[in-house]
């Protein structure tokens, strides 16, 4: 006996609790995202598959019993995917958020010489000049080349440039990345060595 | 046998639209298997071939699915008959057949839909970047179907290079309908809209585009185009309306129009005034500062009896309902959509929305409607009142919700759905259930063929009364539900009839899963993990496991294992 109420103690049987609440529901709401407009896969609370799955390990009767006559339940928090509405109806009903410039995200436009059509990207999402630079190989289907300070971009015929706040462009890797991150507004891959070159003098 | 016989077919011969230079070698002897044309011979016509060209006149007409896939059972002669003369091609799971498979088979195709994703990937139960690409299959398609005209994709992946790839190779293509659908942008839109000279549909419906800044409304010819239905309320971003103003001028045929909240009242008013010929015109949802309000609807209501198509949101509230059912005596269609989807609130519609629509509007065949609140009592009455119900749809928002007046769990509302209407092939449930409403479903529920649960039944049981009691079942979908490795396996008998079935949160294990993709080794098991937590434990997430003809796919990003 005392065994089990030591292993019921360390099971913490509150966050496991039958009811009809999310496990967790008293906590601070940071735990959970809000309804996600932008497709992301976390999960508003993790628990709520624990929550069924006690449900169905322990006694069916007092899970019934628990959930018939109980008055409005708790406010809840959002679970992913609940109530299945897609995000695209969701976003027609929220006000519009400027997606641009708050800290959602930070989506710059990048174009590549020669190539048909524009791209955006959201600077956020990555953390170093490489992370940056394979992505951008990646969507371009093309090779940028190793970063040198003096001699710029070696091995391929495109350099990566940016405009920053003042409107002038550099070379992408000039600065720390953090600064970058500040300052760049857009993207310009640039075709042809010595124009590209030209920047790492 | 002929000298000729060896003589390997020229490519145009497989393609070859008049059907009095193709032959055929004859059903029987060691030929080649059943599809494949690969020897040719010319023959004086003999009966057999007679009896294939007259076949082939015939199936022509044979327009179902269901019956061109019957007949393609016949014999070998039917199966290439049937092949050479189908000219909508439907892939239901785009993993399920390889684009190899089906461009070989069928090579006469005019007309392709592809679905990809499960449904429940739409409300984010998917990580991103799953798969469902349709790359492989527009590179295919280039190839083999140069007079293609119509594709038609939900929820697929799709860039601006596929597009790109699309209206290069399909001269005559006349009709993209894009549902759910992601992964490319205004870019991609813009090339369709220069290069599809033939175009007569552009659809975009619920799909992700993004923002290149690109102007595509204006990269349609100057010259005039074919269109005759333009759809795209979904595309978030600012369109030129002096662009689009020119569009809709420039096209006569046009008479479907929806555009995206960024054109105000006054503008849709102009081309109102300007395109009376327009059928269909509208901006597919309402902005907040515009909505309508309740008593600005019930006025019109009240004026539309013809309606049959109707979709609102929740703010109509209950009287807007019953002014619904008091007019709209022709009505087939219903769906109303919460305003405010969450769980935790009063909620405008109820019961008495739901039990004044059963009355008014007996026509009823498909329903889907949002509420915070509900009974039983309706549930029935509609059960009863609308007997041509082919889709009941019910989300109750607040999960385990019971009867609201009654306490009672939602089992005998949703039973006598399936008991009474005989014609029910989807159904969606939710609230408090316990298994007496699965077992409900298993026993009544014998034409159901698309069943959504959520929150719902109790044990095992539930899933297994629904395996075991529902012969047509094809789709499943199940969320956050107590059901475990043994109702799992009480569905091995029945998986290959299915088109997938998808368990989230639910009671899985590894091994289990192991034990059904042993078991059948025609059926691909994915075992998807949540990105953010990557580790091997025992309970799985998310099983998603569909048949296929060509075994686990090799795009497999790397949050899925396939058993």
């Amino acid at each position: 006996m005392q065994r089990s109420m030591a292993y019921e103690r360390h099971l913490n049987l509150e966050a496991t609790e039958l009811r009809l609440g999310l496990p967790g529901s008293d906590e601070a709401p940071e735990k959970t995202s809000a309804i996600p407009s932008v497709r992301s896969n976390k999960r508003a609370s993790p628990e709520i598959s624990e929550e069924s799955r006690s449900k169905g390990s322990s006694s069916l009767s007092s899970d019934v019993e628990n959930c018939e006559g109980e008055t409005a339940p708790p406010a809840k928090e959002q679970i992913v995917g609940w109530p299945p509405i897609r995000s695209y109806r969701k976003n027609c009903l929220q006000p519009r958020k400027n997606d641009r410039v708050d800290g959602a995200g930070m989506y710059v436009k990048v174009s590549v010489d020669g190539a048909p059509y524009l791209r955006k990207i959201d600077l956020k999402v990555y953390k170093s000049y490489p992370e940056l630079l394979e992505a951008l190989e990646d969507m371009f289907k093309l090779t940028i080349g190793e970063y040198s300070e003096k001699e710029g971009y070696n091995g391929s015929d495109f350099a990566p440039t940016y405009e920053d706040k003042d409107g002038d462009w550099m070379l992408v890797g000039d600065v720390p990345w953090d600064m970058f991150i500040s300052t760049c507004k857009r993207l310009r891959i640039m075709r042809g060595s010595s124009e590209a070159r030209g920047f790492g003098c | 046998m002929s000298e000729d016989d060896d003589r390997s077919p020229s490519p145009n011969s497989i393609t070859d639209d008049s059907s009095q230079t193709r032959t055929y070698t004859t059903g029987s002897g060691p030929g080649p298997g059943p599809g494949s044309s690969s020897v040719l011979e010319y023959l004086a016509p003999c009966p057999d071939q007679v009896l294939e060209n007259v076949l082939e006149n015939v199936l022509w007409f044979l327009t179902s699915r269901k019956d061109r896939n019957a007949a393609s059972l016949v014999c070998r002669s039917w199966y290439r008959v049937e092949a050479l003369t189908r000219s909508d091609l439907f892939i239901g799971n785009c993993y399920a057949v390889s684009p190899k498979r089906a461009t070989s088979r069928f090579t006469r195709i005019r007309s392709v839909t592809l679905k990809g994703r499960p449904r429940f990937a739409d409300f984010n139960l998917m990580p991103p970047n799953w798969g469902a690409h349709l790359a492989p299959w527009v590179s295919a398609m280039a190839l083999t179907y140069p007079w293609l005209e119509k594709v038609h994709l939900k929820r697929m992946s799709v860039t601006d290079d596929d597009l790109a790839l699309l209206a290069e190779s399909f001269s005559g293509f006349k009709e993209l309908v894009l549902v759910c659908c992601d992964g490319f942008g205004t870019s991609g839109l813009a090339i369709v809209a220069s290069r599809c000279r033939q175009l007569k549909v552009l659809d975009l419906i619920e799909s992700e585009v993004s923002d290149d800044d690109v102007d595509w409304i204006s990269y349609f010819p100057d010259t005039g185009t074919c269109l005759e239905s333009l759809i795209f309320d979904c595309v978030e971003c600012p369109i030129d309306f002096d662009a689009l103003e020119r569009l809709v001028a420039n096209s006569p045929s046009l008479k479907k129009l929806r555009l995206n909240r960024h054109v105000s009242m006054g503008q849709l008013h102009r081309l109102m005034v300007q395109a009376p010929r327009l059928t269909h015109l509208g901006t597919g949802s309402f902005s907040p500062s515009e909505d309508v309000a309740q008593e600005h609807l019930k006025p019109i209501i009240s004026n539309c009896h013809k309606l049959q198509i109707f979709w609102v949101l929740d703010s109509i509230c209950d009287e807007g309902l019953q002014a619904v059912a008091a007019t709209c005596k022709e009505l087939r269609e219903l769906r109303v959509f919460p305003f405010e989807a969450r769980e935790d609130i009063e909620g405008p519609v109820s019961e008495v929305g739901l039990q004044a629509v059963s009355e008014g509007c007996r026509k009823l065949q498909s329903i889907l409607y949002f509420c915070q609140r509900m009974t039983n009592a309706a549930v029935v009455a509609m059960s009863k009142n609308c007997p041509d119900l082919v889709v009941f749809r019910l989300c109750i928002m607040g999960r385990h919700r019971p009867d609201h007046v009654t306490g009672e769990p939602m089992d005998e509302g949703f039973g006598a759905i399936v008991m009474n209407c005989k014609k029910l092939t989807r159904l969606a449930v939710s609230g408090l259930l316990t298994d007496r409403a699965f077992a409900y479903i298993g026993k009544y529920g014998k034409i159901v063929r698309t069943l959504s649960v959520a929150f719902a039944g109790d044990s095992d049981m539930g899933l297994k009364y629904v395996l075991e009691g529902c012969p047509r079942l094809q789709k499943l979908e199940i969320r956050d539900s107590p059901f475990g490795d043994a109702a799992l396996l009480s569905g091995l008998h029945h998986y290959y009839n299915m088109r997938f079935l998808w368990m989230s949160a639910c009671n899985l294990s590894n091994q289990g899963c192991q034990q059904i993709a042993q078991a059948l080794p025609r059926l691909v098991v994915e075992v998807i993990k949540h990105e953010d937590n990557l580790d091997m434990d025992e309970n799985v997430d998310t099983l998603y496991m569909y048949r296929s003809l060509e075994g686990p796919r090799d795009d497999v990003p790397r949050f899925v294992s396939i058993l």
